[in-house]
């Protein structure tokens, strides 16, 4: 990456061909234009990058001083405003879409992957219709939860109605990263399991999918984020209720709802504050894997290269 | 034995596939059967240019909400679009390899940060910054643009950047070999060679900004009357179901579910769009 550059600090160098700042400011002199739209480029970044930066440090700046045990007290009143039921209930609505949405997208991932053949009119259709739910929005989601499962279905506002909705809405993500990660196994690695004598299913599930295990989980992850961080889509499909859920059938809030409630609500600013760190804590250590991931996954695919 | 097992799966996986197919179609049939019997009582066109939403009196016009979800989507776009894009050109060709390793991920955590936080850093920083600098009480359509405009960024930057760098090199480096300095090569060669890329990834920015709603509703103010200028408030089709569906009956809730089929429609519409500049990249 670094090449040591003679006779200069290799920190003064800004350009490919090993400019120093100083000539790249002379050279600028003749070309007005190009120093306006040099300028141009770089606030652009620093405006997306420093409203990311204010964003975050005024989440953790105001919140972090919120934080206090009561709010983890197991049990929600409106005296402690505990925030320990909405964090169980977003483990249990997050495991349980989960649960429904990441087997039936793997299966449609192998479908597309390893059955399909060229040409086949289901594969076009399903590309068509994941495209399609990946460009709703959330509250539309929300709305058709709230007819099918809360009143066709007769769920109720539900923890179960919540979860199937959010199934719903992740199932293409995890759809189309595991058809990336199959698409990326070596095609040798099946011809060489066929040859070992395996049948298709074993060779499905001892050789293929393994290998692509990086892959789905990142998608897995990206699922998890979206899931987390989702309230049009479960305001009317799990309802409000802030209690740790006895059934499938009882109503609950996750956390993103709770913190939605707390702000709309305007009487508890402070805990609304602390929430958005818990909230942003999660986000920030589920990009982190993800990150982890899609390194490790970079470096896998430029290794076999 | 193992034949049947092995066509058996073959089945099971095939229906795994459908399941999207299914979803698709039980939206369309559960929005649009509960959705369409309210246009018609009411008469399509009194409802969609209807300019009075008033559902004590049995009046249902959401021309209100259609203009209020259009001019804030068109503050989004004037914010986010410009400065996404010079982003992603910083990104893609101005960047240091060692700051991209930090940007990136940045970028990243900005796509991942739920619409509540982003609506709660609305209410807590932007209201109030409106209400002191421009007056009004600060939950404005000029709010809640500023706060789609950033919302959408990530989406923008992440379709463009993608887009620039799928630019042959040679682009770049023909205009540079013919003298122009490196700004004017990535502007004028490499910039108009992944217009349609970007385009793309304005079109994707628009969708979010359409169907976004938490964030809008905790800053956009929601008053239901057509918009009276960039420092009222305003009420978008996303924020008119949430706010009301929580209590609505009878055909109140009915038209609800109308205002969430015109939102449907327009963002079929939106990613109708998109994917056709995308198949026509894609040639």
């Amino acid at each position: 990456m670094e090449q040591p550059v003679k006779n200069r600090n290799i920190e003064e160098i800004v350009g490919i061909n090993g400019q120093t700042w100083k000539e790249k400011m002379i050279a600028y002199k003749a070309h007005p234009f190009s120093f306006f739209m040099w300028i141009l480029v770089l606030v652009a970044a620093g405006l997306t990058i420093s409203t990311l930066g204010y964003l975050i440090l005024y989440i953790f700046v105001k919140g972090v001083p919120n934080l206090s045990l009561s709010l983890f007290e197991w049990r929600y009143t409106s005296a402690n405003v505990s925030m320990m039921p909405a964090i169980i209930n977003t483990v249990f609505m997050t495991a349980l879409s989960l649960l429904i949405s990441v087997p039936i997208g793997i299966g449609a991932a192998i479908y597309l992957v390893e059955y399909a053949r060229k040409g086949n009119k289901l594969v076009g259709i399903v590309r068509i219709t994941a495209e399609t739910l990946i460009g709703i929005p959330s509250i539309i989601y929300g709305l058709f939860g709230s007819l099918f499962f809360v009143i066709a279905l007769k769920w109720k506002l539900s923890l179960l109605s919540g979860a199937f909705t959010l199934a719903i809405m992740v199932l293409p993500v995890v759809m189309r990263t595991t058809e990336e990660a199959l698409l990326s196994v070596p095609e040798s690695y099946r011809t060489g399991s066929y040859g070992l004598g395996a049948g298709k299913l074993r060779t499905i599930f001892r050789v293929v999918l393994p290998s692509a295990i990086p892959g789905i989980l990142s998608g897995v992850i990206l699922a998890i984020g979206r899931i987390l961080g989702e309230t049009a889509a479960l305001i009317y499909t799990a309802g409000n209720i802030s209690k740790i859920p006895r059934s499938l059938f009882d109503s609950t809030r996750t956390l993103a709802v709770h913190m939605y409630s707390l702000s709309k609500e305007g009487l508890y600013i402070n805990q609304a504050n602390a929430t958005a760190v818990v909230l942003l804590i999660l986000v920030l250590f589920i990009n982190y894997i993800s990150g982890l991931l899609a390194n490790k996954l970079s470096k896998a695919s430029g290794g076999e290269k | 034995m193992r034949k049947i097992k092995e066509e058996f799966m073959e089945i099971v996986f095939a229906l795994t596939a459908s399941v999207s197919i299914l979803s698709v179609v039980l939206i369309c049939i559960f929005l649009f059967v509960n959705g369409i019997p309210a246009m018609g009582k009411i008469g399509i066109i009194k409802f969609l240019t209807g300019t009075t939403w008033r559902p004590s009196n049995k009046i249902f016009g959401i021309l209100p909400m259609i203009m209020g979800s259009f001019y804030v989507t068109l503050g989004a776009v004037v914010v986010g679009v410009p400065i996404g894009i010079l982003t992603a050109v910083f990104m893609a060709k101005f960047c240091p390899p060692n700051l991209y390793k930090v940007l990136k991920p940045c970028i990243n955590l900005m796509a991942g940060i739920p619409s509540v936080v982003y609506g709660f850093f609305g209410l807590s920083v932007m209201v109030p910054a409106t209400r002191e600098i421009f007056g009004g009480d600060g939950n404005s359509m000029m709010t809640a643009s500023l706060l789609l405009g950033i919302m959408i960024l990530p989406t923008i930057i992440g379709v463009s950047e993608t887009a620039i760098r799928a630019v042959p090199e040679k682009y770049y480096e023909g205009a540079l070999a013919l003298g122009a300095t490196h700004e004017r090569s990535v502007f004028f060669t490499v910039i108009p060679a992944a217009k349609s890329g970007i385009l793309a990834g304005v079109i994707l920015g628009i969708g979010r900004a359409v169907g976004e709603t938490m964030a809008v509703i905790m800053v956009a103010g929601n008053q239901p009357r057509m918009p009276r200028g960039i420092l009222a408030g305003v009420r978008t089709l996303t924020a008119n179901i949430v706010q009301e569906m929580g209590y609505a009956q009878g055909l109140h809730r009915e038209v609800l579910i109308a205002t969430g089929v015109v939102l449907f429609v327009f963002i079929l519409g939106i990613n109708l769009i998109f994917s056709i500049i995308e198949g026509k990249e894609e040639e």
